[in-house]
């Protein structure tokens, strides 16, 4: 059975010209690019090369570029480090749809001291940006927003955001990790300071990410050991995931078109289908400020999980809101802060799409998935016939 | 992903007597939408008082659909004596097992059959009714409920019991209630486990005393604030006057006063001293970027 993958806001393919890139940094020049001899000092000129790709996809210095192990440990080293490089202040503002990354970490702090301000968000999952301005004051330290919903794919204004707060003195982080290689960014006229990726939601592999920290920025080391990335992240960098960060940077820069037109439009096609085809069907999210590849649809009086176990029987790969696929109790805590009805937030259904999906597996899909509807109907005990 | 059987996907994939007998001689509803499962279970009785056909509706997962067809096949032929003996391990063990998260699916099989017999029993007019002290109001189990299935599986954390009935699976606030009843069902059995709680200590220094106010703050009240979109700040500690500031929803609530400050009052004696009073710092509650939305 052919695999139909609509999940990549959980991970990605990686493309295979980042694979053939990074295929020789692993039995071939293995070199520690800190060491003294030339075997090792080539390496350091491929980490340079991948760094100015980056760089590029951005529009940044590549001197502002720390590589990591991925979205977590950027979140992480944003929020710990710019927090001790101003230890006089006390409090940081976030919203109540970020991704556990940040929002675990920002309520651990409220745990030692720090006041954590979660801004709500309205039933289009859009924030108001009155209340963000009348939040910051002169105890904040950070605030910390993301730039698009992981499960929903909302998209903040987020160059307004940062005007906001760094208007005011406020360092501004912003955790990209989805939108990366779907909108296009130019870090060189943003007020944006602190700005999270992650390699494997763009078709690098897992296990790498960067953080992008504007010139002048105070953040304090969150990994200390050797000197590498110039004393900001310690440990032995990590070669071929870095190598294969910059090729997917190089790629996602030419297909930034084709994500915004093909596989924007596939996604529409997929929506539109599934919320004509099947009654009870509701959209979450602003329709209009969306990533370009994710729809969340509500399936009203069943459940996710029961839903994805069925579309997996046809090789169809997607995610859900639902708490059963958690293993927590509760669904979604982005569709629960929007509002969604438990009703329907209990049948959400996330499509991700990316520039590997094609419109047969559209297609196929919009075939399959109100049988799958309608056979959990008839299970449920709300629906009455 | 989840570990299923073979036999608990083949149940969900081919659910047997799927519907609703019409003019059944039980009937039990059990679970919610917002708890999102829910199973109702009809059955119809033959001339010698045996089960002669059971139907199931069920919104939830793969293992609430599967739990709810095993159980309408392993019924069938029952006396109503011998349906009434089902536990919800015989459930899980029919189907070869479900994962540790899963389990409340198994026990939510029994309460539909148990509220089966009871509406049986009662000539159809009883129907399930909440029984007792209601100890996790997210997804409204009752102590009676979590101490019977703490006895029927023999759990000993309070994992173990959000596991199979789902209490302390929401905000988390009643956990600490949660752990009180497993010890009194269990007694020694779980001792060396109570340890993990904060325990008062005979003597505190100042900073101890304060890091102990933290803590049972962190841990002990402000979940349960929080699920309510509210929160709650400690201000400062002045010998045994505890300053705290609420937050959100809390701070705008009018009964502010006489509710949320005896509770954390009577948490703070709880679990550290027996001397401290509370006292809401109003000052910060006015400043505007104190309150949530």
């Amino acid at each position: 059975m052919k695999t139909i993958y609509f999940d990549n806001n959980a991970t990605t393919k990686v493309a295979e010209e980042v694979f053939r890139e990074i295929e020789p940094y692993f039995c071939q020049l293995y070199a520690n690019p800190s060491s003294m001899h030339t075997f090792g000092g080539q390496i350091g000129i491929k980490i340079r090369n991948a760094r100015e790709k980056i760089a590029a996809l951005l529009a940044c210095e590549p001197s502002e570029i720390i590589f990591t192990a991925g979205g977590t440990e950027s979140d992480n080293t944003a929020i710990m480090g710019t927090l001790a490089a101003a230890p006089n202040k006390r409090k940081i503002i976030t919203t109540r749809v970020e991704h556990p990354a940040v929002l675990t970490v920002c309520r651990d702090l409220e745990n030692h001291g720090y006041a954590v301000v979660e801004l709500p968000v309205d039933k289009q999952g859009q924030l108001d940006l009155k209340q963000l301005e009348n939040e910051i004051d002169d105890d904040t330290a950070l605030v910390t927003i993301m730039y698009a919903n992981n499960e929903t794919g909302v998209v903040f204004p987020i160059e307004k955001i940062a005007e906001l707060a760094t208007g005011k003195s406020v360092v501004f982080h912003t955790d990209a990790v989805q939108a990366i290689g779907k909108t296009p960014l130019n870090l060189s006229k943003s007020s944006i300071d602190l700005l999270s990726l992650s390699g494997h939601k763009l078709h690098a592999p897992k296990g790498i990410g960067a953080l992008y920290v504007k010139k002048g920025t105070r953040l304090s080391p969150f990994m200390l050991g050797g000197h590498q990335e110039a004393g900001r992240r310690a440990g032995t960098e990590n070669v071929p995931g870095i190598i294969g960060l910059g090729k997917a940077c190089e790629l996602a820069a030419k297909n930034i078109e084709e994500e915004n037109q093909r596989v924007k439009s596939l996604r529409d096609k997929l929506e539109n289908a599934l919320l004509e085809k099947c009654p009870g069907s509701r959209l979450n999210g602003d329709k209009e400020n969306r990533l370009p590849n994710t729809t969340n649809i509500s399936f009203e009086y069943i459940e996710g999980e029961a839903i994805l176990l069925m579309l997996d029987k046809y090789g169809i790969c997607a995610s859900s809101g639902s708490a059963c696929t958690s293993g927590s109790l509760e669904p979604s805590h982005v569709l629960r802060a929007m509002g969604v009805p438990f009703t329907a937030a209990h049948g959400s259904i996330r499509f991700s799409l990316s520039r590997y999906n094609t419109e047969e597996e559209v297609d196929y899909t919009i075939e399959k998935m109100p049988e799958i509807v309608n056979k959990l109907r008839e299970l449920s005990p709300f629906v009455s016939k | 992903m989840w570990e299923y059987t073979e036999k608990l996907k083949e149940h969900f994939f081919n659910p047997r007597n799927v519907g609703e007998i019409k003019n059944p001689d039980g009937i039990g509803e059990v679970g919610s939408l917002a708890c999102g499962d829910a199973l109702k279970l009809t059955f119809k009785l033959d001339e010698n008082g045996r089960i002669k056909d059971a139907k199931f509706k069920t919104f939830g997962c793969a293992s609430a659909i599967a739990t709810s067809s095993v159980l309408t096949e392993m019924i069938k032929g029952k006396t109503i004596d011998e349906a009434a003996k089902v536990t919800n391990k015989d459930i899980a063990d029919y189907l070869g097992g479900l994962p540790e998260q899963k389990m409340h699916c198994s026990v939510m099989g029994r309460e539909a059959l148990e509220a089966a017999i009871e509406n049986y029993n009662s000539g159809g007019t009883k129907k399930h009714e909440l029984e007792g002290k209601v100890v996790c109001t997210c997804f409204g189990v009752t102590e009676k409920e979590i101490e019977r299935v703490i006895t029927e599986n023999d759990l000993t954390t309070v994992e173990q019991v959000t596991n199979y009935c789902k209490a302390g699976g929401g905000c988390g606030g009643c956990k600490g209630e949660i752990e009180k009843i497993i010890e009194k069902v269990q007694g020694r059995k779980i001792k060396e486990k109570l340890q993990t709680l904060p325990t008062k200590a005979r003597k505190l220094t100042n900073i101890q005393k304060i890091q102990l106010i933290q803590q049972t703050i962190n841990e002990q009240i402000r979940p349960a604030l929080r699920a309510h979109g509210g929160n709650i700040e400690l201000i400062d500690v002045e010998g045994n006057k505890v300053i705290v500031a609420f937050r959100g929803m809390c701070a705008q609530c009018k009964l502010a006063e006489y509710t949320m400050k005896d509770v954390v009052e009577a948490k703070l004696r709880e679990f550290v001293s027996d001397a401290l009073f509370v006292e809401e710092d109003r000052d910060s509650a006015q400043e505007p970027h104190n309150h949530r939305g």
